[in-house]
Parts: C-alpha cells; structure tokens; sequence
C-alpha cells in the first residue's frame, strides 16, 4: 500500500497540471511562495504583513517544509510545469541547472527595472553561482560558506593557538592533543547525504586537489588524492572526532559544539549565530583549514526563484524584489533584532555598524569567505563542471546520496576506503557516461 | 445455482425476442439491482487502486525522468531488463527478504511465548496484555525516533548509559549493526500483533482437552506439542503471513532510523523505490520497481488470504 501510495503522489503531481495556484479575485493577486524552513525564512513569514501593507493587491501565501521535502515539490512542481508555486527557494545548486533546463524566469529584465535594486551589491561568490548565461536567474535570500570554530579557551588550556589561514594538519593536530574523555576534538559531518556529510568532505577533498570528473567526464574517485583525503576526514573522525558521527549532521554538531563537548567544528558559517552560553563568548574563528588549494571554503545560498510556468510573474517579483532588497535588511535590523538579518547576500549588509555590532567576530570572516568562494574554479585541476561542495549535474542528488551512503559505512567501521571509493568510482563512472559524447 | 443456469440458457435462446420482459431479463435486472448499492464502494476502489496501477505499469515503459525534460519517450521493457542486472535491486530484494523473514520469525517467538504467559492464569494478565499490545499503536515514525534518540543514541541515549559499565558507553548502534536494529525496532513492533493473534487461537482451546492429555500422563512440553501447538499453528501462519505483507513495506522505521544506510545495507524495496523516485527522479525505473514489488507482494498476499479462508474452513467443519 505504501508503494501504491508514494505512486499516486507522484501520478497526481504529474497529473495536475495547471490545476495549482488559484488566483485571488477583485484586483488583488495571491502568490504562493515555497520556502525551506529555517529561522531566515521564519523571519520573512513575520515580516510578511509589512509587505502586505505596502502593497494592498499582493497577497504572500507562504509553504514551509524541512529542505528534502522542499526539494522534492518544488522539483515536481516546476518539473511538470504545473505552476503550483510562483515563487520557491531553491539553492545555488537547482540555479544554473535549471535556469539552463527553461525551468526558471529570467529575472535579469525584472532587475533592471528597480533603479534600487543594485545588483552589484551582491557579493561577488553568490551572484557568480545563481547567474547562468550572464542572467541573474535567482535572487539570493541567504548565503553561507564554511569556516573553522573553535573554543579558545579550551585550545589555549592545551597550549594550542589557531593561525586565521590554518591547515588540515595544523586542525588534526590540534583536534588529537585537545582530544580527551569528556571533550572531543573536533566535530565534523558524517551523516550521509549530499548536503550533509559530503559538503565538509567535498571542500576537504577539493583541497587535497581531488576532483570528481575529469575533462572528459572521467570519474576520478580512485585517485591518491580522494584516498588521502577520505582516509584523512575518516580518521581525524575516529581519532579526535564525535561519537556517533555516522548521526551527526549541522545539527547535532552545533549542539555538541554549544554544550562543549567538541573544541572545534567545522561548518558552515551561519552555525556561529546560534552560538550561546561560553561557545559564544569564547569562540574564535578561521578560514576553511586548507592543504594544496587556497580558499577551500563552500558556497551556499538559498535563493528566490520564480519558475518559468508562473501566471503571476509580476506580482512575484514585486515580492522577491522586497525579500531580498537593502531595505528587507534594514527592516528585519529594525524589527527583529540586527541578529536576525539574513547573512551572506549583500556587501551592504557588512558596512552596517549595527550588524557589525551583533555578528561580531564571524562577520568579515564570512563576507571574505563567501567572497572567494568561487563555484566555476573549486578544484585543483580543471573540471568540466561548476560547483564547490556539489557536482552541478541532475545526477549529482542521487549520486552524492549513495557515495555518502559508502563513506558512513567507513566511518561506522564496516567498510575500509579503498572498497568505498571503488564503489563510488563506479557509480560516478555510471553518470559521467551521459555526458561523454 | 440451477436457476441462474437455466436463465443464462434461456436468454441466450431468447435473445432475438420483443419487448414482452422474459423471466431472464427480469432475473438480469433483479441482480444488478441488487449490486447497485455496491457499485459506488466499487467505482472508488477501481478509481484509488487501479488506475494508479494501471498507469505506474505505463509509466514502468517509459525511460522518464522528471530532471531531463524530454526524456518520455517509449523504451519497452528497458527499465525491466535494467533491473535485471542492477545491483541496487538485487542488495534491495535481499534485505526486504532478510528484514521480513527476522523479523517475522523472532516476532512469532516472542509472540507466541508472550501469549502463553498472559493465557495462564497470572497476576495482572489485563494491564500486561494492555502494555504489551501498546507498541503497536505507537506510530511508526515516533517509535522509530524514540528508539534513535533516546534509546540508542551514543552520546545521551539509554542503552548506552545502561552499557557503560560493560564498556560498551559509546557504542553507535545504529551505525555499526544497521539491519540489526531495523529488526529489532521492527520485532518491537510487530511481537503484539503475533502475540494477539495468538492469543485469541489459545483461548479458543477447549481446557478440558489439557486435563485430559494431563490425565494420561503428558507432561507440560508434551502437551504443548501435541496438542497446543497443532491448534494455534493456523493461527501462526495466518500472523506470519499477514505480518510479512506489511513488513515487505517497511518505510518509516527505515527512513527515520538508517534512511536505508550506511551504504544500502537497509535499503529495502519499498525505499529503494523511494530513492530512484525522489532523490533520482526516474519515474520510469521507479515505475518498474513499483511493478515487481507489487508482484512479489501479491505472491505472498495470495498464500496469506489461502491460509485465512483455510482457518475458515476449519472453524465452519466444528
């Protein structure tokens, strides 16, 4: 039954073409826009009724949902053009692929119009990943990239001082001799899945000059440079790493990090604004631990997009235009607190003294991170695709799943590297072939 | 049965007659009167059962994926022939088989031991059957969330803390022994329904019948043998195999617990399909996949229903 089930689910997206939306009558536009859920995006939903107020014929309908279930509806929404949503979140990964797919509007025309709008402002690294044929195919609402947290009270009792550019040596030597019974070095992602587990890992194995495909779309998994760098994230793990990190994702490391069990983690940059209690007073920060590649920090943005089947086009820029405007910055500053302003998308934002004030420390190291984050140059050697922490490829969603799915069999202890990469050179060996030619 | 024989041979004989109603179409309308009242409950079963399957079979030709527009094209039986030779479908068929076949046979155990003690006369036998049977009204996923969070969590989990002096404080159960705990939560879940379904074969046993064995001299375990178990064995079967039609579709538990990791070590069919639907977007191959589990789950369904009318049977002849 189940079975059956998840068919007539798929069936009925299929199926229901046209049939979504449902505009509101007597002059005034109802759009529905479907969001990620995450604190940034309950924000916007408070804010909403600002919105409203300041245009009387725009009704915002917003559908929250966890990111896999996101993905998910919004993937079949656009996909079978049904225009259920008129505006979605999405991240830097859907943007090119599907701004090349015809799935996305073109927002490029939209911006021109709001004199306001300065689109240069947008830091350089994200408006790089959301543009696609030198158009602006999404309007980024959050950015993130990775950077390095640490205790610096627990470091310092162990005689260990941080540099600000610190190696993957320098973090795994740090991370063994803080190591002990009730506090572990470090906290690093082992919970499997492309957005999960394999971000970290990626930028590690980007770093170690790792690459998943070569020029001509030859897997490359069974390189030194993957087996350095998966059997370095493993060990590190093992040695001064969480327990349970088969489990552990941004989540369970920010809890542990926050409870100071772990004297490290490495994560995205967001994860120091929910820093409480003794992590937030004595956190220091530093860019993403590098090994061969300068700048090995990931890029990530969740973005307003509007998908090419939308009836209410107009309407639904005037709402993106708003969400991701300075004036949205300020508003959130103003109303909800200067720690609640989305990060990560406007140079602007930086520049403000009261923001400086609430984001502290993280706040240049973010900026300049997410700066250099550069998606078209990740990798040592050159690759045919775009991407920092991803492989900018439909197949990648399944693909990084399952690879993800071997290296938790090593970090559970059931598997060794080599048998692990052998699987997932396979695999990617399997989707490279669709682009061979 | 004469009667409808006759008129069947009549109206075939009548066929070409007026418009005078003959006996044969009056019987015709009397009995399709008499489905009338079915025909909605028939309608909706056909519109909510059929029709998806009818167009999941469809779909199980195309080579479909919702990422690659332009892929609906008609590739025959190539999603069929692909899961011949794919490995994914091999590891999903032998861990729903493992994962049905465990947990079925230790739930039955446990199921049959627990509901010999609650039929004996024991202090308590209502509140225990009531807390015994409560696992199973536990929805799925919250038990399966219980058990990962507060049970078998590392760091701050029950079982761990209960561990420690055993030196196994920091073991990552679900990670290190992923089918293991799959079967375990999952024979948590399933032991009430053996036990109930068992229990309701045990009391419909006549006592006199274990006074009399009792009386020739057999012992307890003999009397057991000889005589308890023949008669519950139906019952068993009937369990076990209504069990097996439900636990070929584990999903939550799964989802919640491994989400079908590390690896596929538990990645059965039903998420299997989950996965190529969802993550992968193939509606074609997802499609096929659905055809073969459906298959094998009618294989099993039909022994299930054979073995319910067979109980039937038993319970008419007394």
């Amino acid at each position: 039954m189940a079975i059956l089930g998840l068919f007539i689910a798929v069936v009925g997206a299929a199926c229901s073409g046209g049939a979504g939306g449902g505009g509101g009558g007597g002059g005034t536009t109802t759009i529905t826009l479907g969001a990620v859920d995450n604190p940034q995006m309950a924000d916007l939903k408070k804010l909403v009724p600002d919105f409203e107020n300041a245009h009387s014929n725009i009704k915002v309908n917003i559908v929250t949902l966890p990111e896999d279930q996101i993905r998910q509806q919004v993937t079949q929404d656009v996909a079978t053009q049904s225009g259920r949503f008129d505006l979605f979140t999405i991240g830097t990964y859907e943007v090119p692929l599907w701004g090349k797919l015809g799935w996305l509007q073109d927002l490029s025309s939209y911006i021109a119009k709001d004199s306001s709008y300065a689109p240069d402002d947008l830091i350089p690294g994200i408006k790089t990943a959301l543009t696609y044929n030198n158009d602006l195919y999404a309007v980024p609402f959050y950015g993130e990239s990775s950077m390095l947290m640490y205790r610096k009270d627990l470091l310092s009792a162990a005689g260990v001082t941080m540099p600000d550019h610190p190696t993957w040596d320098q973090v795994a030597a740090a991370a063994r001799k803080v190591n002990s019974a009730t506090v572990n070095g470090i906290c690093l992602r082992g919970l499997p899945g492309w957005g999960e587990q394999l971000a970290p890992l990626d930028t590690v194995v980007n770093t170690f000059g790792g690459r998943w495909f070569d020029q001509n779309w030859n897997a490359q998994l069974t390189t030194p440079q993957w087996h350095d760098a998966v059997t370095f994230y493993v060990n590190l793990l093992k040695s001064a790493g969480e327990p349970g990190a088969g489990n552990a994702g941004f989540t369970e490391c920010l809890n542990a990090y926050n409870s100071g069990k772990v004297a490290m983690w490495y994560d995205a940059t967001v994860g120091a604004s929910n820093f409480t209690g003794t992590a937030a007073q004595n956190s220091g920060y530093a860019f993403a631990p590098t090994k061969v590649k300068d700048w090995s920090g990931w890029l990530w943005a969740w973005t307003l997009a509007m998908g090419s089947a939308s009836k209410k086009k107009d309407a639904a820029w005037t709402f993106a235009d708003w969400a991701t405007s300075k004036d949205y910055i300020k508003l959130v500053g103003s109303k909800l607190g200067w720690a609640h302003v989305p990060p990560g998308t406007r140079t602007s934002t930086y520049g403000l003294p009261e923001y400086q004030q609430a984001a502290g420390a993280f706040a240049q190291v973010t900026l300049d991170s997410i700066s250099h984050a550069d998606v078209t140059h990740a990798t040592v050697d050159p690759v045919p695709y775009i991407g920092i922490q991803y492989v900018d490829i439909t197949e990648f969603q399944q693909l990084g799943d399952q690879v993800s799915q071997e290296f938790a069999k090593v970090i559970a202890g059931n598997e060794t590297v080599d048998q692990a990469l052998q699987k997932a050179q396979s695999l990617a060996q399997a989707v490279g072939k669709n682009y061979q030619h | 049965m004469k009667t409808t024989g006759r008129s069947i041979l009549r109206s075939a004989v009548g066929t070409g007659g007026g418009r005078e109603p003959t006996a044969a179409s009056v019987a015709r309308r009397d009995t399709w009167l008499r489905r009338l009242p079915l025909l909605p409950a028939f309608v909706y079963v056909v519109l909510v059962t059929q029709i998806p399957f009818a167009l999941t079979i469809y779909y199980s030709f195309f080579s479909w994926n919702l990422l690659k527009p332009g892929s609906f094209q008609f590739t025959g039986l190539d999603n069929y022939t692909r899961l011949l030779t794919d490995e994914s479908l091999r590891t999903g068929v032998l861990n729903t088989v493992v994962l049905t076949f465990s947990v079925i046979a230790i739930s039955v155990v446990l199921g049959l031991a627990i509901a010999s003690m609650l039929n004996s006369e024991v202090f308590g036998k209502g509140l225990m059957r009531t807390l015994m049977i409560a696992p199973f009204l536990i929805m799925p996923t919250a038990g399966a969330l219980i058990w990962k969070d507060t049970l078998l969590n590392p760091l701050f989990g029950l079982l761990p803390y209960l561990l420690t002096p055993f030196g196994l404080g920091r073991v990552d159960w679900v990670n290190r022994f992923p089918m293991a705990t799959v079967v375990a939560v999952e024979v948590w879940r399933w032991t009430p329904f053996m036990m109930l379904i068992i229990l309701a074969g045990l009391q419909s046993q006549n006592p006199e019948l274990l006074e009399a064995a009792h009386v020739d001299g057999a012992n307890a375990l003999q009397a057991f043998r000889r005589i308890t178990l023949p008669l519950v064995r139906p019952f068993i079967e009937l369990g076990a195999l209504l069990g097996s039609l439900f636990v070929v579709q584990t999903f939550d538990s799964i989802y919640m617990l491994t989400y079908g990791g590390p690896g596929e070590d538990t990645t059965n069919l039903p998420f299997l399909l989950y996965l190529v639907a969802f993550q992968g977007f193939s509606i074609g191959q997802a499609s096929a996949i659905g055809v073969v589990a459906v298959i094998l789950t009618t294989i099993v369904a039909t022994f299930a229903l054979r073995t319910l009318f067979s109980i039937f049977h038993v319970e008419a002849r007394r």
